[in-house]
């Protein structure tokens, strides 16, 4: 997928052409009453503009025609610039939307009449499949469509999607059954049963929401429209009632004019908070979009928001905490057994057995005694491999019986051919699993060698990460099938707060609700069909793109990569929206403070003349003060362009620490930084002769 | 409406409001007779009973026994032989108790310029003697117009006219202002201030003021 | 040296009110825990029997026993129809008070428009007064109606505090007390108590307290007025007068008996009443905050809440000081008046003194007024019309910004509460979460309710005022000439429409217009703030109570207070600067001499 620099935003200019396009186009007043705020700005430029045309006809009033125009053309811009702010948020989401698209250009899908593979074939356009859809897919082919593995086992290239170039298994049942629209098949064959209809799959709902087209106002983003929908009310009835209050003062004085609309409205759309008005939706895309980069596809602008909010993470120990499997550690021998021994049968029992326990073993083995790796043919022995059954594997050679399994397992084993297993080994393998280690026993025939242990490595620099989490007040909890001394030992290693340990589906969605109990937003990640009831649990909850369509659809986010650590950056992702929001909506009412400094003396200056003490900044003249602060109103949008699409910095702190960030930067920012801006641009305007 | 997303009916509404009326009522009616004749027909009854000079109006007899004000209501004096009050913008005639109420002349309203010069010439008229400068209390009406206070500056630069007048040693009027002199409560709250009502009615009970009272 | 005096009265008096709050508070507390889902650190035990014991027998005849918890919506209606029955009764008594025993003096029936206006302030807590209450009531008026009203409309906003509260204590809860327990409760429980100790303290100083509605007295000076007519004797009029202020204060009702209010010597005769005075309209309002600590489990909360009322409270206050004990600019830079000596000193009082007491001195009538437009009680000891232009300011102001610094009995709290959420709204945006308070989501349906609660009160104000400048020929009753004619019709329109009744008192507003208009902005005002807070308790009181972790947003901090200073500015309180231009501004910063040219008789 492709990564534009933050940076760039603004600099690739062919987006910037169509997005000013698209400002004019997003003027259709049905699209602006979405955002109250910029409407009633919309409404407020028709009639100036009228206004000002009329002038121009020859109609009697009190303010240049000139000024009126010019007042009309901020109010434009101020609307022209938030539409552009939306529009280039939305074109930053197409072009992530045309790669999502490409990859799912129509193909011909071999549709199947019946769901088995001989059934008879119509090719039918992979746009007309519909859920339910049976589809067969052959080397080759493209995937048509998402859908669910009813039969067949292939190879599938999934780089379209995940950017991941190894090929993965898809097969019928298990976890591995889905295959994704768009990806390809390396070898064999599938049969499919389609599982979205035309538009209605994952990847169509990501792309309309990242272009902004079905774009569903989220909670939060409807509560903060509350509020600005009732500041502009309140400023509308500010900016209104000063044409009464004015033409009173005209009467008790004699002296001045009562305001004319242009002023009026210019205040008005300075004091209206069009500063988040406008970049607000901006802001919504732009987060969904910073989603899409991870490689997390969300099912709602919700699901984005929900993650800044959440404060347990359920973080699967493997993959996230742990570096994949565990790993033999070092050879304990029973007492009368040399380590070396113990080593050499431990690699023989493993030769064959592929898991990565059994290959960490031949590969412990070969560093520490230089034991070199056999071949089981040579030996002319017998592997015996794990079983459901036995639990335990092994090499039968030369008449020795060598297995290694878990030491229930073995004891039963020994038992039965009329050994026992010494205390001393009972003992060892105690210290290692109170290590939080997995002792395997070794055992050749009756006689117990010694213990393999078993360690789980935690993987660099995560602790620091939970510190940073829990310095946010965010909780991390393990999730693992082992038993609580394992699971206490790794837990205590990675410096999780909880851990859940012989974790089953039903102790997880247990925890969820225990958690959501005590008010806690929880997160997690899973994909099995048997994670989909805690999915559906939680409050974010991220599906592995590798995971079962079930578990797809319990879910609320789609992670392409199938990385469990990735819950990190989208509990960042969420947060920034959020902290963008918050700083942008802090910096426009700030803003007010200094435009009634430099409006209110100018506008009442012909009634008052005493009000020009409140000049502070010392203005041009009433029309340049006018003008300049419509015009910083305008241009602070497009100004702040870059902020909303890119997030402001996000630093994993504390709320107290965040907050006075925030506010020192935004809220003290706002109130200072429109002064010298609104000198700088009155002196622009007066050095273009304006008077 | 246990989940208040959704509200009820008009009809759930209404029925909702009539439930209460009831109680409405009754309440309403065992209240305003708690708290409105209860409470303040016993705390008449008790006041009376602890503080009965202060809860009749703190009224003040002569000698005669008869009852020439509230120590506490400020009284019209115009005669050069009584001490003057501040001025009173009650109704039509000063310091009316019926009527009280400040001037609510605004702050730079030309009319209080008017009436405070006004109000200085006329001083300066009466107290010929005093050319000190005038303390702003005796220019400017009190909020109640029923101030009986004046500040201790505003009682001394009237004692010459009131000596002469009355034709009493000026150390005699001196003193009787000294002592009229109420200080501030422990020196912190309030202002220190010469009750003009007071003053007047020692002035009058003195012996021979009567003659002097009666002269214009 | 006068002016250290001064500063030193006034931390004196503000500590009294303090010490006083930090007591109360714990009694408050108790008050409105009624039950197992209220936490807190309330007592319980003796306090709570003595409660029970008081209210069962009036709950019992009310048909409300035993006491049966209501859902928001129920809780909404009992308020709306316990105000319409108190406007009802109030208005009758008002219009019939000529035929009804305790009529002394034989004053008429109180006139429609008068007895409407009369009976929404009254109900609303607004205390706004069209009359002059010694002239136009029987005491019985006075007692059976406004006493009773001073007293239940105090309660009611007491109630709609404990609601508020409960929606933020009570985890998933579908109700939220019973309006007519808390009603009682509030009302015999703590108001009754607190009035019969303050009128009996108030007495003692020499507020009247009598059946007798007047007294004839024979005047000292019988020469007569300037005019001729020789008058020898005036009628004092005197009543049932500490019983009813002890309540207007405590309640901040603020409706005087007489019209001076707390000027007039028989309703505020010293310096000790003057302070018990302002340590009683500041007393509720302040150890409610307290109590809201301790309802809520925190009582840093409590504090926060209290210290951000303070923030925006003390630099009022060092102003309205200042500029009130400043010579009049006006009469200082007229020639003809350069002997008046305007400046403090041990020997008299200085600074701007029309319409101010000699006994209070300008300071602690600057205090008083402070104290009366920020809480909304509305009694004055001096008459705000004639304070200097930034002193007007300072009072308007303190009104506009809502009644939240201390505020009303109840609905202060409550509104800053309101203004709170909207604060924590932004505020947890920026630091990334959804916003919550005391562990409630604040979310769409808060919004609305509480900008409903913020913005009713100023949109009312300024159309109400911008209507009387339309209506020229009514804005012409302003007496007082220039920007301050203005400031009058603003200050009545902020009054009505926070719920203060305190007036710049040129302004004769009985004519149809003004009765009517500031009728109807009390009692909109007084139920668009009331109602949309309970509907916020209740839906608070419906959610889960969401987890606390370093990652929330504590709200108890300096900086917290800060913000929650920085919103009631920002969206309260900015909305009046254009209007306040136009009036006290302009009015502060005119030029003098052409003025004073005018003023040559």
């Amino acid at each position: 997928m492709s990564q534009p620099t933050p940076g760039g935003i603004l600099s690739d200019s062919s987006a910037i052409v169509r997005a000013a396009g698209d400002a004019f186009v997003k003027l259709d007043p049905r699209r602006m009453i979405l955002s109250p705020v910029m409407f009633t700005i919309e409404v407020g430029a028709l009639l100036i503009s009228g206004l000002a045309l009329a002038r121009v006809a020859g109609q009697p009033g009190t303010e240049h025609p000139a000024f009126i125009a010019a007042v009309a053309a901020g109010l434009w811009a101020t609307v022209l610039f938030a539409n552009f702010a939306e529009a280039m948020a939305e074109g930053r989401g197409r072009a992530q939307a045309d790669a999502l698209r490409r990859t799912r250009s129509d193909t011909l899908a071999k549709r199947l009449a019946a769901p088995r593979r001989e059934a008879k074939v119509e090719p039918t356009p992979s746009t007309q499949l519909r859920a339910g859809d049976h589809v067969l897919i052959e080397a080759g082919d493209i995937v048509p469509g998402d859908g669910e593995v009813i039969d067949g086992v292939a190879s599938v290239d999934e780089s379209a999607i995940t950017g991941e170039s190894a090929p993965v298994i898809r097969e019928s049942g298990g976890d591995r059954n889905t295959v994704t629209g768009g990806t390809r098949l390396l070898s064999d064959w599938l049969v499919v049963r389609i599982t979205a209809n035309p538009g209605e799959s994952f990847l169509d709902k990501m792309i309309s929401m990242v272009e902004g087209a079905k774009r569903q106002k989220t909670p939060n983003e409807i509560a903060l429209d509350i509020l600005l929908a009732g500041l502009t009310l309140v400023f509308l009835v500010v900016t209104a009632t000063l044409l009464p209050f004015s033409m009173q003062a005209v009467a008790a004085t004699g002296r001045g004019e009562p305001l004319g609309l242009a002023v009026l409205a210019a205040l008005f759309v300075c004091l209206a908070p069009t500063t988040i008005g406008g970049l607000l939706p901006a802001i919504g895309i732009a987060g969904i979009d910073r989603m899409v980069r991870a490689n997390v596809l969300a099912t709602s602008g919700r699901a984005v928001e929900a993650a800044g909010d959440v404060d347990v993470l359920l973080l699967d120990k493997t993959g996230t905490i742990t570096l994949g499997n565990r790993q033999a550690a070092t050879f304990l021998p029973a007492a009368g057994v040399s380590e070396e021994d113990l080593a050499d049968a431990a690699q023989l029992s493993s030769l064959a057995d592929e898991t990565p326990e059994g290959r960490s073993i031949v590969v412990l083995a070969k560093n520490r005694y230089g034991i070199r790796g056999r071949e089981i043919e040579s030996l002319d022995a017998t592997f015996v491999p794990f079983t459901a059954q036995t639990r335990m594997s092994g090499v039968d050679f030369d008449g020795r019986q060598i297995r290694k399994g878990a030491r229930d397992t073995i004891i039963k084993h020994v038992e039965s051919i009329g050994g026992q297993v010494p205390a001393e080994v009972h003992r060892i393998c105690d210290t290692v699993a109170r290590a939080g280690a997995t002792p395997l026993v070794v055992t050749d025939g009756a006689t117990v060698l010694g213990v393999v242990e078993l360690k789980d490595v935690v993987k660099g620099g995560i602790a620091e990460r939970f510190k940073e989490l829990r310095a946010m007040g965010i909780r991390t909890v393990m999730i693992t099938g082992d038993n609580p001394l394992t699971a206490a030992a790794i837990a205590a290693e990675a410096g999780v707060d909880d851990f859940l340990a012989e974790a089953t589906p039903e102790a997880k969605l247990a925890m969820i609700r225990r958690y959501q109990q005590e008010g806690h937003l929880v997160a997690m990640t899973g994909d099995g069909t048997n994670d989909a009831p805690a999915l559906a649990q939680a409050d974010v909850a991220v599906a592995m793109n590798s995971g079962t369509q079930a578990a797809k659809e319990a879910g609320n986010m789609v992670d392409l990569d199938s990385n469990p650590t990735k819950l990190l950056e989208i509990v960042a992702v969420g947060k920034q929206l959020l902290m963008t929001r918050g700083s942008l909506t802090t910096f426009s009412l700030a803003n007010d403070v200094s435009k009634y400094f430099a409006i209110v003396p100018a506008a009442f200056g012909s009634i008052y003349p005493q009000l020009k003490a409140l000049d502070i900044m010392r203005l041009h003249s009433p029309t340049t003060a006018v003008l300049a602060a419509v015009a910083f109103n305008a241009l602070v949008i497009v100004g702040l362009v870059p902020m909303a699409l890119k997030g402001v910095q996000y630093r994993p702190l504390p709320a107290a620490v965040l907050l006075q960030r925030n506010l020192l930067v935004w809220g003290l920012g706002g109130l200072l930084l429109p002064f010298p801006c609104i000198k700088l641009l009155d002196m622009l305007l007066a050095a273009c002769g304006v008077t | 409406m246990p989940d208040p997303e959704t509200p009820p009916s008009a009809a759930g509404w209404l029925a909702m409001l009539i439930a209460q009326v009831r109680p409405a009522c009754t309440l309403l009616a065992t209240l305003a007779i708690i708290t409105g004749i209860f409470y303040p027909l016993a705390m008449t009854m008790a006041i009376q009973q602890l503080f009965p000079y202060q809860a009749s109006g703190s009224l003040v007899q002569d000698a005669q026994g008869t009852v020439r004000g509230s120590a506490l209501i400020g009284q019209p004096f115009r005669a050069p032989q009584w001490f003057h009050g501040r001025p009173s913008a009650t109704g039509e005639t000063p310091c009316d108790p019926t009527a009280s109420g400040g001037s609510n002349l605004g702050p730079t309203n030309p009319a209080l310029a008017g009436l405070v010069r006004e109000r200085v010439a006329a001083l300066r008229a009466e107290n010929g003697s005093f050319l000190g400068p005038l303390p702003i209390d005796l220019v400017t009406a009190s909020g109640s117009g029923l101030d009986p206070h004046i500040s201790p500056a505003a009682a001394r630069l009237q004692v010459t006219r009131v000596a002469a007048a009355r034709g009493l040693p000026q150390e005699i009027v001196e003193k009787m202002v000294t002592d009229h002199l109420e200080p501030a409560m422990l020196g912190i709250f309030g202002r220190p201030r010469v009750n003009v009502f007071l003053l007047n009615l020692a002035l009058g009970s003195l012996p021979g003021a009567a003659a002097a009272d009666r002269s214009p | 040296m006068i002016m250290l005096q001064a500063w030193i009265e006034i931390a004196c008096i503000l500590a009294i009110t303090v010490v006083a709050a930090c007591a109360i508070a714990p009694w408050l507390a108790a008050i409105f825990r009624v039950g197992a889902k209220d936490t807190g650190d309330a007592p319980t035990g003796l306090l709570q029997r003595c409660l029970a014991a008081i209210e069962r027998p009036l709950l019992q005849a009310a048909g409300s026993w035993p006491v049966r918890e209501m859902t928001a919506g129920e809780y909404g209606a009992a308020i709306l129809v316990f105000h319409a029955a108190g406007f009802g009764l109030l208005l009758g008594i008002l219009r019939l008070q000529a035929v009804l025993p305790w009529n002394p003096a034989g004053v008429p029936a109180v006139p429609w428009l008068i007895a409407l206006n009369t009976a929404a302030s009254f109900t609303t807590n607004t205390n706004w007064q069209s009359y002059a209450g010694e002239t136009t009531l029987s005491p019985l008026s006075q007692t059976l109606g406004l006493t009773v009203q001073n007293f239940v409309s105090a309660a009611s906003g007491l109630c709609v505090l404990a609601v508020l509260t409960r929606g933020l204590v009570r985890r998933t809860s579908g109700t939220i007390g019973n309006f007519w327990q808390d009603l009682v409760r509030s009302t015999l429980g703590l108001l009754l108590p607190l009035a019969i100790l303050l009128a009996a303290a108030l007495a003692s100083q020499g507020v009247v307290q009598t059946f007798a509605t007047s007294r004839e007295v024979a005047l000292i000076d019988t020469t007569g007025s300037p005019a001729g007519s020789a008058e020898t004797t005036r009628r004092i009029l005197t009543g049932p007068v500490a019983s009813q202020v002890a309540i207007k204060q405590l309640g901040t009702n603020g409706g005087g008996y007489f019209n001076a209010n707390s000027a007039h010597p028989f309703e505020n005769p010293t310096p000790l009443t003057n302070l018990l005075e302002i340590a009683a309209m500041l007393l509720i309002p302040l150890a409610s905050c307290l109590a809201f600590g301790r309802w809520v489990g925190d009582r840093r909360q409590g504090r926060a809440l209290l210290a951000a009322m303070a923030l925006l409270f003390l630099p009022f206050l060092l102003i309205i000081v200042h500029v009130e004990t400043r010579p009049n600019p006006l009469l200082q830079a007229d020639e003809l008046l350069q002997s008046v000596d305007q400046g403090a000193s041990t020997d008299h009082e200085g600074g701007s003194l029309e319409g101010k007491e000699v006994r209070f001195g300008a300071a602690a009538s600057a205090l008083f007024a402070v104290g009366t437009t920020a809480t909304s009680c509305g009694a004055v000891n001096a008459m705000h019309d004639s304070f200097s232009p930034l002193g007007g300011l300072v009072a308007m102001w303190m009104i506009q910004l809502g009644e939240v610094v201390f505020g009303g009995v109840g609905t202060g709290l409550a509104g800053l509460i309101a203004y709170t959420l909207v604060a924590v709204f932004v505020a947890g945006l920026m630091v990334g979460r959804s916003p919550e308070y005391l562990g409630k989501k604040i979310e769409a349906r808060e919004m609305k309710m509480g900008m409903i609660v913020l913005l009713v009160p100023p949109i009312t104000t300024l159309i109400g005022t911008a209507a009387a400048c339309v209506l020229r020929g009514e804005a012409a009753a302003a007496p007082n000439p220039g920007p301050h004619g203005f400031s009058e019709l603003l200050y009545a329109f902020s009054s009505a429409a926070n719920n203060n009744g305190s007036a710049f008192g040129g302004l004769t507003a009985t004519s149809p217009f003004w009765t009517l208009s500031l009728a109807a902005a009390m009692l909109v005002s007084r139920m668009l703030t009331m109602l949309p807070l309970v509907a916020i308790g209740g839906s608070l009181a419906a959610k889960r109570t969401v987890a606390e972790s370093p990652g929330t947003l504590p709200t108890h901090t300096p900086l917290f207070v800060l913000l929650v200073a920085g919103t009631v500015i920002l969206v309260g309180a900015l909305s009046f600067v254009p209007a306040l231009a136009l009036g006290p501004l302009a009015e502060a910063l005119q030029p003098l001499p052409a003025l004073i040219q005018k003023g040559t008789p």
